[in-house]
């Protein structure tokens, strides 16, 4: 079923035209995850989405969505993340996807614009959304070039420090010496100086201290994301937006990347500069595949920057007493954090849009995000769904307030929504990678901007 | 299959089977010819057409004659692909044929237990990503035991798969440990085939074992070793699996061998005209190094007779 993981055949011939024998494969492979009509004569929808954490929530909505209405029955999917965008796009090969699946800012753009998503404002149930009804924003980025409405918005996230206040207290710190932290590019501000002080080398010396060995450290001050690939989400993104610096030259839809913007390559010289001050670990220990909330929770880094995605899984570390705190704010004065929302889109494969659009508008609706939002795994679109959430994290002793507060200050960078973010990440990605190692600097990422503005311009 | 064929008294049969095999064979090779057709030769065609397309799935086929050729031959990461693929092929057959031979030959002359024979072929029996993630975690950088264990000797960690010197060979060396011993199963094949009286004589004249192994079993098996180094060396061009779930290509593009390019083409930026491409050029690639390979191991003569 996976097409990342091909067994080796020895056939000479089948290696030939690989594209389209795993094209066929896969075509027999997802014809056996679509269908319409039950034994039962209700109509089935297949919904799918990636992260298994919603699940419960979701499975939830789709209970108290058949039970309203009870000619419709929804299949939920649920796939990891890479697989899942290797089954869609065979999906939509074979044409035999799912009705409904949840969305990405990265890539509904490619599917937008080859016509593989409905207008939601052409179908009756989704008709007249209303962009007012969820957080600021979310709505319009779903609202492609033609001005078609190509996702229901379902939730947002920010990112946000998380930290161990045990650790935090054997630096002699306390949690509010993480409030109201500031950072540069030049020398990093209060928020270096506090990663320096929680780095601790074998031999137990602080990284603010005399003697500090810089290549044999227990404890990094911070946890690395990797070298972020071209968005940067968990990364860079923040820092190099609390200079001010923006993705592209326009909110939605630009037509420019600004990777050649001083600001950008700065922040990135500063981040990637941790790793020589001892106070992050190389991209040796990292790899391509970096698990900060492991190093959080194995103490092998004091202070993460992560997603509010993932505040439920920080919540679940073992022995480690969760605090959050605010991204440091940068020279504009204030953090700034990456603002992404998924939405719902439907495929324009689906036998029957109509339907499927009652399935879409429900996720939309306050009742499904009110129940997303009680599981407390996510922060829902709409504000009573993001109440809720924030609610059901209270009960667990969090305080998401670091990452709505961005949203309500409207501190937030959009993700860079643009058509071929698929070639331009690949493009990046490993250039990226680069830079983490140390073989590259930053400067020779204005060339890559004029690599990538060309992709962008179909050059 | 029985089915189709014409079911006749037995002695009739004996006495006409001679003069009429041909709608019975016709009948067992059709089933085998329609796969063939169907998942083979049809897809070949297919993707030596599209590879003078541009075509992203959904969109109509253009015709472009041979651009993505052109493009191809000025793109630095394709060549860095046929490098890095090659690299492999050569750590991943040198290692595996030299390793898999002394396998064999321990089996043939020194023991003959069926358990150990077993047992060697027992890492062929793991999943390519099973093996390729077990050695991901056991060479972790910081958790794994591989590298806690370079700790306990004495030597640094090592990034197995996160530095560029050492992501190839790694790999390389997951996949000699889940072929060798079915490599070493086929040379063991061969070696059946060598007459004990050849090693009597040997003994005879007083060889040694090393004489005997370059005197009497590397000639004798060079036919079957030629045709386990063609069949191998066409599998290990083709690695993806154990890259894909070990580094993604990575670090930088020190992994990205040619079969995940492809992928990534097709699937992640979906060039499918340009992934054709490639795979043409790995269809020749291959078609040259295994014609080279035939002519020079002489594989299809024997000189047991």
């Amino acid at each position: 079923m996976n097409i990342r993981t091909h067994s080796r055949r020895r056939g000479l011939a089948s290696r030939v035209a690989k594209t389209s024998a795993a094209l066929a494969a896969v075509a027999l492979v997802a014809a056996g995850c679509s269908g319409t009509a039950e034994g039962d004569g209700r109509t089935a929808i297949d919904y799918w989405l990636w992260d298994a954490n919603q699940l419960p929530a979701y499975q939830r909505c789709a209970d108290a969505f058949e039970e309203q209405n009870p000619d419709l029955q929804i299949r939920i999917s649920q796939y990891g993340w890479d697989d899942y965008w290797s089954k869609l796009t065979a999906g939509f090969v074979a044409g035999a996807g799912p009705d409904v699946f949840t969305d990405h800012l990265t890539r509904y753009p490619e599917y937008a614009q080859r016509g593989l998503l409905v207008d939601l404002s052409t179908l009756d149930a989704t008709a007249d959304i209303d962009a007012g009804g969820f957080q600021e924003g979310l709505a319009d980025l779903w609202v492609g070039q033609d001005g078609g409405q190509y996702g229901m918005p379902k939730d947002f996230d920010t990112v946000a420090l998380f930290y161990d206040r045990n650790v935090i207290e054997e630096a002699g710190l306390v949690p509010e010496d993480l409030e109201s932290l500031d950072w540069n590019p030049e020398d990093g501000g209060s928020f270096e100086e506090l990663l320096a002080h929680l780095s601790v080398d074998e031999n137990g010396i602080r990284g603010d201290e005399e003697g500090f060995d810089p290549d044999n450290v227990a404890v990094y001050g911070y946890a690395s994301n990797g070298s972020g690939g071209t968005d940067g989400q968990t990364a860079w993104s923040w820092l190099a937006a609390s200079t001010g610096w923006e993705f592209t030259n326009a909110d939605v839809w630009g037509t420019e990347y600004h990777y050649d913007d001083p600001r950008l390559q700065a922040s990135l010289a500063w981040l990637f500069g941790l790793v020589d001050k001892g106070y992050m670990a190389p991209f040796e220990e990292v790899g391509t595949a970096p698990n900060p909330q492991q190093a959080l929770g194995s103490g092998r880094a004091a202070l993460s920057v992560n997603g509010s995605w993932m505040l439920g899984t920080y919540a679940n570390l073992e022995g480690v007493d969760l605090g959050i705190a605010s991204l440091p704010s940068g020279p504009i004065g204030h953090p700034v954090s990456m603002y992404n929302g998924l939405a719902d889109s439907v495929s324009a494969q689906s036998p029957d849009p109509e339907e499927a659009a009652r399935w879409v508008a429900f996720l939309g609706s306050d009742d499904c995000q009110n129940l997303v939002g009680e599981a407390g795994v996510v922060l829902p679109a709409r504000p009573a769904g993001t109440e809720a959430a924030i609610e059901a994290f209270a009960d667990r002793g969090l305080d998401v307030s670091p990452f709505t507060d961005l949203v309500d200050n409207g501190y937030t960078v959009y993700f860079p929504v643009t058509d071929a973010y698929g070639s331009i990440s690949a493009l990046g990605a490993p250039i990226m990678d680069e830079i983490y190692i140390g073989n590259r600097d930053v400067a020779t990422l204005t060339e890559m901007n004029e690599e990538v503005n060309a992709i962008l311009s179909g050059g | 299959m029985a089915l189709a064929t014409p079911t006749r008294a037995g002695g009739e049969v004996r006495r006409r089977r001679r003069r009429d095999d041909t709608r019975l064979a016709l009948a067992f090779i059709l089933p085998a010819s329609i796969g063939l057709a169907m998942f083979y030769f049809w897809p070949l065609l297919r993707g030596i057409y599209l590879s003078f397309t541009s075509w992203d799935l959904l969109s109509p086929v253009e015709f472009i004659g041979l651009d993505n050729y052109r493009d191809m031959i000025a793109d630095p990461v394709f060549w860095n692909a046929v490098r890095v693929t090659v690299l492999y092929v050569v750590i991943n057959i040198g290692v595996q044929t030299v390793v898999a031979l002394v396998l064999a030959v321990l089996m043939q002359r020194l023991s003959q237990s069926t358990l150990l024979r077993g047992l060697v072929l027992t890492p062929f029996l793991v999943s390519n990503v099973v093996a390729a993630l077990v050695f991901l975690w056991i060479l972790d950088f910081q958790l794994g035991i591989g590298n806690q264990a370079l700790e306990w000797i004495g030597l640094d960690r090592i990034g197995f798969f996160t530095t560029e010197a050492w992501a190839i060979p790694t790999i390389a060396l997951v996949n000699v440990w889940r072929h060798m011993g079915y490599t070493a199963l086929l040379i063991f094949a061969g070696l059946q085939t060598i007459p004990p009286t050849m090693y009597e004589a040997g003994r005879l004249d007083g060889a040694s074992e090393t004489r005997m192994f370059f005197g009497i079993t590397v000639p004798l098996l060079r036919p079957i070793l030629g045709l386990v180094l063609i069949v191998s060396v066409i599998g290990s061009f083709q690695v993806f699996d154990t890259v894909a779930v070990t580094t993604g290509g990575g670090p930088v593009d020190a992994s990205r061998v040619l079969q995940l390019y492809i992928y990534d083409k097709a699937f992640g930026q979906f060039d499918f005209g340009y992934a054709s491409a490639l795979s043409v050029a790995l269809l020749i690639i291959l078609m040259v190094v295994t014609f080279l390979q035939y002519r020079i191991t002489r594989a299809g003569q024997t000189d047991l007779n």
